[in-house]
């Protein structure tokens, strides 16, 4: 009982701390998109901005760090309230969706960065 | 007679950031693999992205772009109620919600004829 009561605790404010950080990086990403949307895009284009650039690379991965702590707390809370599950169940499962997205997610910061 | 029961505006921000989350999840995983296939060339990522040329596609971009300022402002409101000094649910972070992302809605439509 204590056990998981601090769980939750530990959740909740993992939780918080990665919206905290989060809200900058959803701030700068979707500027970023209004900009570089403009006219559609390319993979030229996009590569033309990404490839090389050091910077963006730290900033997408901590992006995806931040996504991998912030989802799966989400979708975790979202499948004991309406998917009925347990605990247990729900962490197994949204542990796998946070590694699927952090192999995915660093892999597409790779792609686009990678010089 | 049955009794008619009303769901304060904190239930439909509730359910907003929750659906706006939820939606954002499942596009995650979607949205990296588009952009990993750069990993295998200009050419496969062109491949993906010429996917994403349907307007159908378009439509989703533009929802999700709308989903993340939902979240995004949404969010904000929920740090601010639990961190902040208590003012209540306060619906006016509510309505900023919606409108900003009316805004950036319109931003990205904006965006994207010119």
């Amino acid at each position: 009982m204590a056990s998981t009561a601090i769980a939750q605790a530990r959740a909740w404010y993992w939780q918080r701390i990665s919206a905290m950080v989060l809200m900058v990086f959803v701030f700068i990403h979707l500027g970023l998109i209004l900009y570089a949307m403009r006219g559609g895009l390319t993979a030229a284009e996009i590569l033309g901005r990404t490839q090389g650039n050091l910077g963006l690379a730290v900033f997408y991965a901590v992006f995806v760090l931040a996504c991998v702590i912030h989802v799966p707390l989400g979708l975790q809370k979202i499948a004991e309230e309406w998917g009925g599950m347990t605990p247990p169940t729900a962490q197994l499962l949204t542990r796998g969706f946070a590694a699927l997205i952090l192999v995915l997610g660093l892999t597409a910061v790779w792609a686009v960065t990678a010089p | 007679m049955k009794s008619l029961r009303v769901r304060p505006l904190s239930y439909t921000a509730f359910l907003m950031h929750r659906l706006s989350g939820l939606g954002l999840a499942i596009f995650l995983p979607l949205h990296f693999f588009v952009l990993a296939q750069a990993i295998r060339g200009e050419s496969e990522l062109d491949r993906a992205l010429r996917l994403t040329d349907s307007l159908i596609v378009k439509f989703a971009e533009w929802g999700l772009v709308v989903l993340l300022t939902l979240h995004l402002v949404g969010g904000a409101r929920l740090l601010l109620i639990e961190f902040g000094p208590w003012r209540g649910v306060r619906s006016g972070w509510i309505t900023a919600t919606v409108i900003t992302s009316g805004v950036t809605g319109f931003l990205f439509l904006y965006s994207l004829v010119n």
